[in-house]
């Protein structure tokens, strides 16, 4: 059943925002394709007649009162950012140069 | 029985004030009734826990159980000291130490998760669990180790550095809460807070000596923990005895309104269940179900599991006592539990993927600057250098199960493992009150070990699993030494969801006649350290 190769796990980590180096992406290559191989075993029991669980103790809708409440203040909110500029979040070029 | 601990109990002797060691090796509810009769201040308690740190946790071969100490842990409980000599009415755990995974949100106090990506970082509020441990009087000592983002079951995860087992040092001290369990069994604090997601507080209580307490999901806020898969993570106690961790409960406990799975509804107090267990025929005609496929079976039936013999023996011996003192073993079958770890590791890594997008380079934690490059490039580059290798491995793998063409092969399919899983769990719970299994296959690894083999790493949660992906509240207690190495085991007992109490009066009274049957508690066995 697995199917990854060097170029998914290269997708997957670019899906992931994570720069892996050649030599990550070579061992990832291998443990993945081990653990899918071994995890495909749920398709076996997962028949289509069972119901999907995706919460062990459903509570249906939770909504509280549409009430104004404390939050956090911009100084608080910012405290931890790496860069922050007049009272905002600063980050480098969103877009590309030929944008 | 006599030789149930392999070697001749030697319990912790009776605590001095004099004597800040004999301090530090009280269990908290002692500690407690020291603290309310005034035998003892809280100060002198805090400074008994933070001595034993000093003489154990740091350095060459140190437990390392601790990330950060709190700076403020004096003022805190001189602070407690004076309300109560001013006669207010405080809590029952007022005035004692605690200790607190790092995965738990603090406000005066670094957070980082074990990762490298959040070091430093000091959030702007607290947990919940956190908050309520502040208004019932406890005293936050620091920050214990973990698996990063609680991905791990040996705490070798840890950005940090690994964590050492109290009982040997070149161990492992279960994961991913081994720095809470080991500042228990080290007696560096009196009680931690862990979270569970697939036995993270269990599996560490079971090989180190420790309790460790998996409530019913919903039972314990989430909010303020920093999360790895939604809907399996739970909060909970990790203490030395039963007694402790219902204290404990009771503080941490009950609904919360900013966690929308928290349960809307009133708790019974869970020290008063652990004493209720404590009182005489407690066990009678209690139905324990052992699961023939979590080493309820024969002797080779376990061992074809996974299950370590002296595992194995200590288990079926702490059964015996159950029903000398007047209980029913009955044998159920959970089919469906085989499927348990690989519907997990997908579960697992798909509510990873997402929940560990937060983690961007934008709002908080580290950045890795790309001179030209775009906010995506400077995000790669910091998740690349921030993160370690199972959590790269975890969230790489969740994005497949994700990804479309493979969503229903894999997700879909586990969520439907999940509902046989608890089928499974109300079958078995229409014949039984509890159910029991070993809490791990077997006494704790060495370190080093199984990092570089991550299925074999898996195959550890095999007894834990399935109480995350049903919901239902799982406890660890001590069951003995195994024979072959002198190493902790444990017992695991299940209950149905909501039913946490039953857990506290089950664990205690099997406690005590464990206890009693070594001449004292296992920790008392432990080796000096320091």
């Amino acid at each position: 059943m697995s199917e990854i190769t060097p170029d998914v796990v290269r997708h997957l980590a670019g899906l992931a925002r994570i720069a892996l180096t050649d030599d990550e992406v070579s061992r990832l290559t291998g443990e993945l394709g081990q653990i899918v191989d071994s995890v495909a075993k749920v398709s076996e029991v997962a028949t289509p007649d069972v119901p999907a669980t995706s919460h062990p103790v459903p509570l249906g809708m939770v909504t509280r009162p549409d009430v104004p409440g404390a939050t956090l203040t911009q100084e608080q909110a910012l405290a931890g950012a790496p860069a922050a500029a007049d009272g905002r979040f600063q980050v480098s070029a969103i877009l590309g140069e030929e944008q | 029985m006599s030789d149930t601990t392999g070697s001749g109990a030697a319990p912790v002797g009776p605590a001095s004030p004099a004597d800040v060691s004999d301090l530090a090796a009280l269990d908290a509810s002692a500690l407690a009734a020291k603290l309310a009769a005034g035998e003892v201040s809280s100060v002198e308690a805090t400074e008994a826990a933070l001595a034993r740190i000093a003489q154990v946790d740091g350095g060459e071969g140190g437990i390392h159980a601790f990330l950060h100490l709190a700076e403020r842990a004096r003022e805190t409980a001189a602070a407690i000291d004076a309300r109560r000599a001013a006669g207010e009415q405080l809590g029952p755990l007022a005035g004692v130490p605690v200790a607190i995974k790092d995965v738990l949100c603090t406000l005066d106090m670094p957070s980082t998760a074990g990762s490298r990506i959040l070091e430093g970082w000091v959030p702007p509020y607290d947990a919940t669990v956190v908050a309520r441990l502040r208004t019932a009087g406890l005293v936050p000592l620091g920050k214990t180790n973990m698996d990063e983002f609680a991905m791990g079951s040996s705490t070798e995860h840890s950005a940090y550095g690994p964590t050492r087992n109290p009982w040997d040092t070149d161990r492992i001290p279960g994961g991913s809460g081994g720095g809470s369990a080991a500042a228990l069994a080290a007696f560096e604090a009196p009680l931690a807070l862990g979270s569970d997601t697939g036995g993270s507080i269990r599996q560490p209580a079971a090989v180190t000596g420790t309790v460790g307490m998996k409530p019913t999901y919903g039972g314990v806020s989430r909010y303020g923990a920093i999360a790895l898969a939604s809907s399996l993570d739970q909060v909970g106690p990790v203490t030395r005895t039963v007694l402790d961790a219902g204290l404990l409960h009771d503080v941490i406990g009950g609904h919360d309104p900013r966690d929308s799975t928290s349960i809307p509804e009133a708790w019974p107090s869970f020290a008063e269940a652990a004493r209720a267990g404590q009182r005489e025929g407690a066990l009678a005609g209690l139905k324990v179900g052992v699961i023939r496929e979590l080493g309820g079976g024969s002797a080779a039936e376990g061992a074809e599991q996974g299950f370590q013999a002296g595992v194995l023996q200590r288990f079926h011996e702490a059964l015996d006592l159950m029903q000398t003192a007047g209980a029913e073993i009955v044998e159920v079958s959970a089919p469906s539990f085989e499927y348990a770890i690989a519907a997990y590791y997908l579960i697992l890594p798909a509510e990873a993927s997402s929940n560990l997008a937060k983690f961007d380079s934008v709002r908080f934690g580290m950045r890795v600057d790309v001179p030209g490059g775009t906010v995506e490039d400077v995000m790669a580059a910091t998740r690349e250098a921030g993160f370690g290798p199972e959590v790269k491995r975890r969230v790489i793998l969740g994005t497949y199960a994700l990804s479309a063409g493979y969503y229903d092969a894999y997700y879909g399919s586990a969520q439907k493992v999940r509902t046989l899983i608890q089928r499974d769990y109300d079958a078995a719970f229409a014949k039984v009150d509890v159910l029991a299994t070993p809490s791990a296959p077997t006494t704790a690894f060495r370190i080093g070990e199984k990092v570089d083999d991550p299925l074999a790493m898996y195959l550890n949660d095999l007894t834990t699993i399935p109480a995350n992906l049903a919901g239902v509240p799982g406890i660890s207690i001590p069951s003995g030494l195994a024979p072959e190495d002198g190493l902790p085991a444990g017992i695991q007992f299940m209950a149905p969801v909501r039913e946490d109490a039953r857990l506290y009066t089950v664990g205690a009274a099997l406690e005590q006649l464990l206890v009693d049957s070594w001449g004292g508690p296992i920790l008392g066995n432990a080796p000096t350290l320091g």
